[in-house]
């Protein structure tokens, strides 16, 4: 059960990065209207951080975690289980590290 | 505000796995119980934590982790405003707090409420305090999973934490408009992990290069791109 001073200066910096954008987000556009292009440019901002999170991820691990996402993906389009398809994930990550 | 709380129920159950998956990939980083629960408790993020945990050092880069919430929590940003029919009637602490417990799930089920003509802006606080609740108790669960477990570093079980996102990847897939912004943003973001390596640049460098490229063609073509 330790805190360590680092640790909780980092969760208060997160907290107040992420109360920004929740509180911060409402506020703002009440004051200001952003621009159509500003607008188009963040309807792609969940989708493509996402992508540059994993796949640099993925390439720098190999063949583990690529079977992983590749069994992740298959469950996802075929159920639309978010639970189900990391547990397939995982489990074809395993396998390939228990074979290797 | 009890409504929000009953409608919460079924997708607290999957919130569950995730909360888990936090937990250990805390553990892994080698943080206490007591941290996992006080960072889920006032952070209350789930991608932003898994991305900061995924580049957690000690002592952890204050600055890189603060940016990663920012940059992981924009889409927050723009949530809020879709809540104004709601939020608009609220002042003082039920208004800030409504906003600080507002998270995916709870904002796509109040939009629902919104669009059904429903006026409970306590909803929203309802099931984001169910939310929030689970969300931290998950994730201290999922740390005494970790330790009972204790998993070495690059064990399998850790790419749970990826899987997360490379299945939220599959939902948020929107067609052929999404090819070439996210071809955009991989190629930047590997790119720059090559050479910037142990930094978290390459998370920004790359969604940053994908959502300029993407915004700049719909707003060329005169389209506002497909809302999100």
């Amino acid at each position: 059960m330790t805190l360590d001073p680092w640790n909780l200066a980092a969760f208060v910096a997160m907290a107040v990065a992420t109360y920004a954008c929740r509180g911060g987000g409402y506020w703002l556009f009440r004051q200001i209207t952003p621009s159509p292009l500003l607008r188009a440019i963040l309807t792609y901002v969940p989708g493509t951080l996402f992508v540059s999170f994993v796949v640099p991820a993925i390439v720098q691990g190999g063949v583990q975690p690529m079977a992983g996402a590749a069994g992740t993906v298959a469950v996802m389009l075929a159920t639309r289980n978010l639970a189900l398809s990391i547990a397939a994930g995982v489990g074809a990550c395993w396998a390939v590290w228990a074979l290797a | 505000m009890l409504r929000g709380v009953r409608h919460s129920l079924p997708v607290m159950l999957g919130m569950i796995p995730f909360g888990l998956v936090a937990g250990v990939a805390a553990h892994g980083v080698g943080m206490s119980l007591l941290e996992i629960t006080l960072m889920s408790g006032i952070v209350f993020a789930g991608s932003a934590q898994l991305v900061a945990l995924g580049i957690w050092a000690h002592p952890p880069d204050l600055f890189a982790v603060a940016l990663a919430a920012f940059v992981v929590n924009l889409r927050l940003a723009l949530m809020g405003p879709v809540l104004a029919p709601w939020l608009n009637h609220l002042r003082g602490w039920r208004l800030w707090a409504s906003l600080f417990v507002m998270a995916d799930q709870n904002w796509a089920m109040s939009v629902s409420e919104i669009n059904a003509g429903r006026r409970d802006a306590g909803y929203l606080l309802g099931s984001g305090l169910a939310f929030w609740t689970m969300w931290a108790a998950s994730s201290a669960l999922g740390h005494v999973l970790g330790s009972q477990l204790q998993p070495q570093p690059g064990h399998p079980l850790f790419f749970a934490a990826l899987a997360v996102f490379v299945a939220m990847l599959v939902q948020m897939w929107r067609g052929r408009l999404d090819v070439m912004p996210w071809l955009v943003a991989a190629a930047v973001a590997t790119g720059v992990a090559r050479l910037l390596p142990g930094t978290f640049w390459y998370i920004v460098a790359g969604a940053i290069a994908g959502s300029v490229v993407g915004g700049l063609r719909d707003h060329r073509r005169g389209g506002r791109g497909v809302r999100t």
